[in-house]
């Protein structure tokens, strides 16, 4: 099938089901951009998440594993371990990633799991209707926080990529956006270096991308993406928070 | 080739699983399994397999679920409590078509329970281990001899159906020494390359492992492709062994540990002349029927036996159809019945001799 100039070649032709103004697909370009510049098509196995982008095998022309909420760091630490070889990698919401599998992300990461993570955080569950997530913000109101999540009842927003740089076996945890040109650019610089620390062998890899939920945020798309960079980044600051030796 | 050692059955087990071309193993600690890890732990470093102690029984069944994708033959193995967290996986597994092998040494319960032998598991063995339209293939060993074989042969229907199979024991097959022989080991690297695994798109196609289907006309079509594999395997995989059948008025059916004590008892009613056999279902699913229906033209009775409240006693009670009657004798929360009592059961159903 011919592609359109300037297209991933690791995407396939599908239209995105994304909504209007939702980051999630240009999270996807990057991945695939960079899954072609490293020349990884034939080598690659994504795991799929449950969430907005469990969908995400229809889009990215590799070897693809739907994994159940939250366990696609488990279900990858089976696929490498079965093809140290090749390069996996998963894509991760924050209610699939933060929530119900705290517990597979951190053991994966614990262990040096040679697999690297994409975990795209919109503050919210996008798919099930706007739900309040561990990572949603003080006072940001869901539909199961509709005066404003309180942390005194639902605890704190929650930090996964600092907690992650504890752990002796990942290698390299980043946080980017993905507000504006430059923010991207740098958002695809931390993922191909995420994805060279795999092949490298230097342990596990996470980038989190911030990213928008313009339809359960209650926004218009530019709002939302205001919004973002105004709310989230102060709870999230961006930047390299762990690096190996060596790494620039 | 043709030497007997005598080996625990839970050891035994996991020399099957290496001598099938098994390769990894992802499990969470739990009684009174723990010998099976343990060895492989131990011997997978000489074959080059994985071993991973996985953070919980979710993770473990997750981990078999990306390996089976990958193509690999791959075991898990756990207890009750164990299995009810492997469901997740399971159900997952089953969905995208992919083989596995599952060990389940069961114990009482429900809950924290207790570790000594129950059979209390067969619902969610045969029935409902988790969500939606499906059946696992349940293989149930009687001794540790039965338990190798069906572990090497459990790998292998595993692939023919690209269905998970789950081998039912309890404490006493996991725990006990009995001389096992073994069968010629195979070599993974022998073994037909799957096609539809995951292992890097090169020069073909990309491949999906996928268990979700939004459209109902399309799950409905998946589920009833599911359906007709569990109809071949109904035709195919039926196994079961018969004991003093010929000349019996009474039938009982049994399997597992329990039809090793039923056995005793039906030699000593036999003394006593009683009229007693054994029909002992090794495969659960797919359940030996036929075979109970057609001899229910002949015989008098059924008395089953389990150690549980009664589970299995409802599928040997539709196989009879009415015919004759079903007794049921169990024993629960981890007692054992004793061949006495069974005899006790049969001398209520057969009368004073
Ligand atoms: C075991 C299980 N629990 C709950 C759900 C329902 N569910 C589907 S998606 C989702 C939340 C996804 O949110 P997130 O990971 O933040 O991704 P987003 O949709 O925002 O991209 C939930 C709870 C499920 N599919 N499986
Ligand atoms: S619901 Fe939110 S996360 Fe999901 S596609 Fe729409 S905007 Fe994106």
């Amino acid at each position: 099938m011919k592609k359109v100039a300037g297209y991933p070649d690791s995407l396939t032709d599908k239209q995105f089901h994304y909504c209007p103004g939702c980051t999630h697909g240009i999270i996807h370009r990057l991945v695939a951009e960079v899954i072609d510049e490293l020349d990884l098509k034939e080598k690659t196995i994504g795991v799929a998440p449950v969430g907005c982008s469990v969908l995400a095998y229809e889009y990215f022309d590799v070897d693809m594993h739907e994994a159940s909420h939250g366990r696609a760091p488990a279900v990858a630490t089976g696929i490498k371990r079965v093809h140290p070889d090749k390069f996996v990698f998963t894509y991760q919401g924050d209610g699939d990633l933060a929530s119900i599998g705290t517990a597979e992300i951190v053991h994966a990461a614990n262990r040096g799991e040679l697999i690297s993570t994409v975990f795209v955080n919109n503050a919210i569950y996008g798919m099930t209707g706007g739900q309040m997530a561990p990572t949603s913000l003080e006072g940001q109101r869901t539909t199961t926080s509709p005066f404003g999540r309180d942390v005194k009842e639902a605890g704190f927003p929650i930090k996964m990529s600092e907690m992650l740089t504890e752990l002796d076996g990942s290698a390299y945890i980043a946080r980017v956006s993905v507000h504006d040109p430059k923010h991207i650019r740098k958002a695809k610089k931390a993922i191909k270096k995420s994805f060279e620390i795999q092949l490298e062998g230097k342990g596990f890899s996470l980038v989190e991308v911030l990213s928008t939920c313009p339809t359960n945020w209650g926004m218009k798309p530019l709002d939302a993406i205001e919004w973002l960079k105004n709310n989230m980044i102060k709870t999230y600051p961006l930047g390299d928070l762990k690096t190996p030796e060596g790494v620039e | 080739m043709g030497k007997k050692t005598l080996m625990k059955g839970n050891e035994a087990i996991a020399e099957a699983a290496i001598r099938a071309g098994c390769r990894y193993f992802f499990g969470y600690p739990i009684t009174p399994q723990s010998e099976l890890p343990a060895y492989l732990a131990r011997k997978f470093p000489e074959v080059g397999g994985t071993f991973l102690q996985a953070e919980s029984e979710v993770a473990a069944s997750n981990m078999v679920y990306g390996a089976a994708g990958a193509g690999a033959r791959v075991l898990t193995s756990s207890s009750s409590p164990g299995i009810s967290l492997k469901a997740e996986g399971i159900s997952y597994i089953a969905g995208a078509e992919l083989p596995a092998v599952i060990i389940n040494i069961m114990r009482g319960g429900p809950g924290l329970g207790t570790i000594q032998p129950s059979q209390a598991d067969y619902f969610q063995a045969t029935k409902g281990m988790a969500h939606g339209d499906f059946y696992l293939t349940v293989l149930a060993p009687s001794s540790v001899q039965e338990a190798v074989d069906l572990t090497m042969d459990a790998f292998d229907i595993a692939d023919k159906y690209r269905n998970p199979v789950l081998i039912v024991g309890d404490g006493i097959i996991g725990q006990m020494m009995e001389p096992v022989e073994f069968k010629d080991p195979i070599d993974p690297d022998d073994l037909p390359k799957k096609e539809w695994a995951t292992d890097g798109a090169k020069g073909r196609e990309r491949n999906i492992i996928n268990s979700l289907a939004l459209d109902p006309h399309d799950l409905e079509d998946h589920n009833l492709k599911l359906k007709a594999k569990y109809d071949r395997m109904k035709e195919e995989e039926v196994r079961y062994e018969e004991l003093y059948t010929e000349d019996a008025d009474i039938i009982i059916v049994a399997y597992g540990t329990t039809a090793r004590i039923a056995t005793s008892a039906i030699e000593m009613a036999r003394k006593d002349g009683y009229k007693v056999g054994l029909i002992r279902p090794i495969t659960l699913f797919p359940f030996p029927s036929d075979i109970i229906n057609e001899t229910a033209d002949r015989v008098e009775n059924f008395l089953t036996v389990e150690m549980s409240l009664g589970q299995m006693v409802e599928d040997v009670k539709l196989a009879v159809s009415g015919k004759k009657p079903v007794h049921f004798y169990g024993r629960t929360g981890g007692v054992v019945p004793s061949p006495e009592e069974i005899v006790e059961e049969i001398e209520k159903i057969g009368g004073e001799r």
